[in-house]
């Protein structure tokens, strides 16, 4: 009779498992001192960065790439509903993670004399994770946006 | 190594796009080298372009931003003048590069 009645969560360490196992932990070992920001550390940086004014949804459209091979630079777009005048116009645009080291990725400072608030470049991304996106219009109201990528492989990890 | 994307002419009132691209490896102080020791952090930490003295766009940047710092924005042409692009790293080197755009 094989002995194939063995119950599923009996570990049995085979050579192959002990070999799997010790490759598991040296790449937890690599990771371990990457402490990642939080959606709370994100949350954070915005009150940092704002102070306490609510943060409405709409007016900032993000675009992303659905799917990422590499997190080492992920292209993204950025646009907000705005019409560039002297009087009503967009004056900060800040980039956050939720995952990766440091929250805050990037904040740009426009004006009327960008005539357009629309911006791109490139980031890194430490994983799949939703980038919130806040901009600060001339009458210091803020309002936000997001996009999500899926990474298959993260920033950080490879060179 | 820096690269600018920038119209050398434009009427008056038109919205132009500019790309600036600078050859950095903005180290994020997050890897190791092949020792296991960290490699220091070295990035730009800003950007700025002015068109004839007045400041269109500002940018810091952060170790998120991917190696060689890659900049699309816009800015209203209004009259003939000069456009800067300047970076500045963390030890406050920098660097800078001119274009002079001409507004019929």
């Amino acid at each position: 009779m094989p002995d194939d009645n063995r119950s599923p969560s009996t570990v049995r360490w085979t050579r192959r498992a002990v070999l799997a196992s010790t490759g598991l932990v040296s790449i937890a070992s690599i990771l371990a001192p990457l402490a990642s920001a939080t959606p709370e550390d994100a949350d954070q940086a915005i009150r940092d960065i704002f102070g306490d004014r609510p943060v409405n949804p709409g007016r900032v459209t993000v675009t992303l790439p659905p799917i990422a091979e590499n997190g080492n630079s992920v292209s993204i777009g950025i646009s907000v509903d705005s019409p560039m005048t002297d009087a009503d116009h967009v004056k900060q645009i800040v980039i956050l993670s939720p995952r990766n080291p440091i929250a805050t990725i990037a904040r740009f400072h426009l004006g009327p004399h960008a005539g357009r608030a629309e911006v791109s470049t490139r980031v890194r991304m430490a994983g799949t994770q939703t980038l919130r996106v806040i901009a600060e219009m001339s009458d210091g109201t803020l309002w936000s946006g997001t996009g999500s990528t899926y990474v298959t492989l993260a920033a950080c990890i490879i060179g | 190594m820096i690269r600018i994307s920038a119209p050398e002419s434009a009427f008056e009132g038109e919205v132009i796009e500019l790309k600036a691209m600078i050859q950095h490896p903005m180290e994020t102080g997050y890897r190791r080298d092949s020792k296991g020791d960290i490699i220091p952090r070295d990035i730009i930490k800003s950007f700025r372009c002015t068109y004839d003295g007045n400041i269109v766009f500002e940018a810091e940047f952060f170790p998120g931003i991917a190696a060689n710092p890659f900049l699309t924005f816009h800015a209203r042409a209004t009259h003939t003048g000069a456009l800067t692009f300047s970076w500045t790293d963390q030890h406050g080197e920098s660097w800078t590069e001119e274009r002079m755009l001409t507004v019929s």
